[in-house]
């Protein structure tokens, strides 16, 4: 099994996601196109990381709770994915099923520079698509978003 | 049989030299750049259906990210002039995907003229966990050809890479052929001499 500290310079990641938003937007409309796209893709990821983070865990029992799933996946998975666990994890106060992610740089959003035509695009849509795909994954499904916030930070919504 | 082109020495200068960049290079876990990869053939696939349009598809887009990726190594690397093919191929190798990827690769099996040779990968983060069906003639990683061939364009040669052997494909080692086409002339350089 790959050893989970394996490193790749993040100009190689830059690059390629760069390229991966160009592909789709030539192939799309609007910029909500752009990110259902983003989404979609990062759906599979998700799927497979959770695969392999549980494999590589050892795990043996599926969480149960909502808490302990989204507690599982903002440090265990998010480390395996972007060495870090995120910055927060928080309930909303007004809506009883709904949490928020906050990922201040999140990896998608430091490199891409939006062209004009596409204004409203946010990046993070891709983390927000692989958390999805984890907590579907985990026979969570969630509606997750990401916001951006008045700080440079990114906020994945989930509603599970 | 393997062929030195290079002296020992030049060549382990730029190993020395690919690995003090990459030591510099702010990094990320490989495991979400490879899935991000895996995402994006699964996409292609989908998309584009047939599989040699899939190869294309993803040399394309190594040609685009070579043609952008060549300032950053020639920034960073320091690396001037190649005073010959052996060279270049000698730094695309032991700095280019060391820098970028972290990985070492070998250059073998030279022509005669000095003008084709082997790339060998070891080690390849864009395949990790992946298994491809059998008999499926994908090229999974053939975005790095176009990497290749689109960063060499910028400094005016004309190349083709392509993949002869692929651990995906049952092969024991990844090799990617390297050919040099012709040295490109730069017509606009031409102009400014002539005024």
């Amino acid at each position: 099994m790959r050893d989970a500290d394996r490193h790749v310079s993040r100009s190689a990641f830059a690059y390629l996601f760069s390229e991966m938003v160009q592909y789709h937007t030539s192939r799309i409309r609007s910029a909500g196109e752009l990110e259902l796209k983003l989404h979609e893709v990062g759906q599979r990821v998700g799927a497979k990381t959770l695969e392999l983070v549980t494999i590589r865990e050892k795990l043996m029992k599926r969480e149960s709770g909502v808490i302990e799933m989204l507690q599982f996946v903002s440090s265990t998975c998010w480390k395996s994915l972007f060495g870090k666990v995120a910055d927060s994890l928080e309930r909303s106060t007004d809506c009883g099923n709904e949490y928020m992610i906050h990922e201040f740089e999140p990896i998608t959003n430091c490199f891409v520079s939006i062209p004009t035509d596409l204004g409203h695009l946010n990046c993070a849509a891709y983390i927000a698509g692989i958390l999805a795909g984890m907590l579907d994954c985990a026979h969570f499904p969630a509606v997750v978003s990401a916001h951006a916030m008045p700080a440079p930070d990114s906020e994945p919504h989930c509603y599970a | 049989s393997k062929q030195r082109s290079m002296s020992s020495a030049s060549s382990n200068a730029n190993a020395r030299l690919g690995e003090q960049i990459w030591q510099k290079m702010p990094k990320m876990n490989a495991e979400f750049f490879t899935l991000t990869y895996g995402s994006l053939v699964v996409q292609l696939v989908k998309d584009l259906e047939d599989v040699q349009k899939v190869n294309e598809q993803l040399e394309k887009m190594g040609h685009s990210i070579g043609m952008r990726l060549v300032d950053e190594f020639l920034a960073k690397s320091g690396v001037t002039n190649c005073s010959d093919f052996a060279e270049t191929a000698d730094v695309i190798a032991k700095v280019a995907f060391k820098m970028f990827l972290g990985v070492a690769v070998d250059v073998t099996s030279w022509n005669a003229e000095k003008t084709a040779c082997s790339l060998l990968l070891y080690d390849n983060p864009l395949a990790d966990y992946v298994e491809l069906p059998v008999n499926v003639d994908l090229y999974y990683s053939n975005i790095l050809c176009g990497v290749i061939r689109g960063a060499l364009e910028m400094v005016q040669l004309r190349v083709e890479a392509y993949f002869v052997r692929d651990t995906l494909r049952g092969d024991d080692v990844n090799e990617i052929r390297l050919e040099l086409k012709e040295r490109i002339k730069d017509e606009m350089a031409e102009e400014y001499r002539r005024e």
